[in-house]
């Protein structure tokens, strides 16, 4: 009972805290958004150059390092890493190849949905057959592999490099990029972004919250634990959303959206069938960065990485929709994570069923 | 000599997938399980009480927990 007191919880605030940052000025219905975020400062390091979405976005910084934080305190930290980082870096650029294309992550999709953005309705099921995919290839054997205990030195280079963005981010030197329009320009207090994210991390550290972990574990074991805290955060964020006049329902001229809905539905089951295959939704790959895990931290690397190719390219998506290329890119990540998780099976001995 | 399952080192919902799995397959009352992370503790802990096996003890490892399964 204690363990769904602290999901609900923590489901609750990041809801809550989606639709303050909102109402501070983060962009509509884009109070969080690992995606996003990632790609505000991939741009914000310079690392593409689509002129709007460049921003060291502290929500980022604050989470890794709550995570951090909390996992010091109940003694989770711990380094670990080395299972299978390459394919890792891959599958997380591949995330955002479909989250670029549907424009938001997985926590994104739910806030979009309580702002009344139909098209993520039409996303839902994309991501749950995602994630159903992702696990016939668990109950066939993929694994990438168990971890290692590492040398501590790895476990502090996600929460230090979070340390050093802000630094940057507060210091403001000129080749740090930032948007002058755009949904890069739009952000709460940075002081309040940053306070959000830890505590987000703090509690998403205690409580384990993971919007894919929440539909593959119904799927894999009836149980509904993670899913009450993505309830949490839908049901909180609706309701903040109808308070605060933010709730608009439709499918067209939803902000930072498109009404694509084959791509909306396609993309999302790239990043549903990612996240299993990588362990967790973009969120909780932040959270396990926090805690020293380099698995988590050199997915993240491959999302910023993957953001930063999107947008050199021009493949993401825009509110006008997507371009033959985008669609393009959406057809060769599920073939690629399809690719990966049959040879990551034809390659391993063992299987659960 | 009980019989273990060696999750250590694989993440969620690997170390829940092959518990369950032994403990479908065993002829054994008592079953012994590594993990080498409190959410994998947790979360064996929560999913075999479900399918009616109880966590008798949980030892803390320099490597991770070691959980002490007894059929109910």
């Amino acid at each position: 009972m204690k363990e769904r007191g602290l999901i609900i919880i923590s489901g609750a605030v990041v809801g809550l805290l989606a639709v303050i940052l909102v109402l501070q000025g983060n962009p509509l219905n884009m109070g969080f958004c690992i995606a996003c975020f990632l790609r505000d400062i991939a741009g914000g390091l310079g690392l593409h150059r689509a002129e709007v979405v460049q921003f060291l976005r502290p929500e980022i910084m604050g989470l890794v390092i709550g995570a951090f934080i909390m996992a010091l305190i109940s003694r989770d930290f711990k380094s670990t890493g080395g299972s299978s980082p390459a394919l890792r870096f891959l599958i997380g650029a591949l995330i955002m190849f479909g989250a670029l294309i549907f424009l938001g992550c997985p926590l994104r999709m739910i806030l979009r949905l309580a702002g009344g953005d139909w098209n993520a309705l039409v996303a839902i099921p994309g991501y749950v057959i995602g994630i159903w995919l992702g696990t016939l290839f668990l109950q066939n054997g993929f694994s990438l592999g168990r971890s290692q205990d590492q040398n501590n030195t790895n476990a502090y280079l996600g929460p230090a490099l979070s340390v050093v963005l802000t630094i940057l981010l507060l210091a403001a030197p000129t080749f740090i990029l930032f948007s002058e329009e755009g949904p890069g320009s739009q952000y709460a207090p940075i002081a309040l972004t940053l306070g959000a994210g830890l505590l987000v991390g703090i509690l998403s550290q205690r409580s384990r919250l993971c919007t894919m972990g929440a539909i593959r574990d119904i799927i894999l074991f009836r149980d509904f634990h993670l899913f009450y805290g993505v309830a949490a955060i839908f049901v909180l964020t609706l309701i903040g959303n109808l308070f605060g006049g933010f709730f608009e329902p439709g499918f067209v001229d939803q902000p930072v959206a498109h009404t694509d809905g084959i791509w909306n539905f396609t993309s999302m089951i790239v990043v549903g069938l990612g996240a299993v295959l990588a362990g967790g939704c973009p969120l909780r790959q932040l959270i396990l960065t926090g805690e020293g895990n380099n698995d988590g931290l050199i997915t993240v690397l491959g999302m910023i990485a993957g953001a930063a190719f999107m947008h050199n390219f021009g493949l993401a998506a825009t509110p006008e929709g997507v371009e033959t290329n985008g669609m393009i890119i959406v057809g060769i990540s599920l073939a690629t994570l399809i690719v990966i998780g049959l040879g990551v099976i034809a390659n391993n001995k063992k299987s659960y069923l | 000599m009980s019989e273990v399952v060696d999750a250590r080192g694989l993440s969620c919902p690997e170390p829940v997938m092959i518990t369950k799995n032994a403990l479908q397959k065993t002829d054994e009352s008592e079953v012994t399980v590594l993990v080498s992370s409190s959410v994998a503790k947790d979360n064996v802990s929560r999913t075999v009480s479900k399918i009616g096996w109880a966590v008798l003890s949980v030892e803390e490892e320099e490597d991770g927990f070691k959980l002490n399964l007894q059929k109910s």
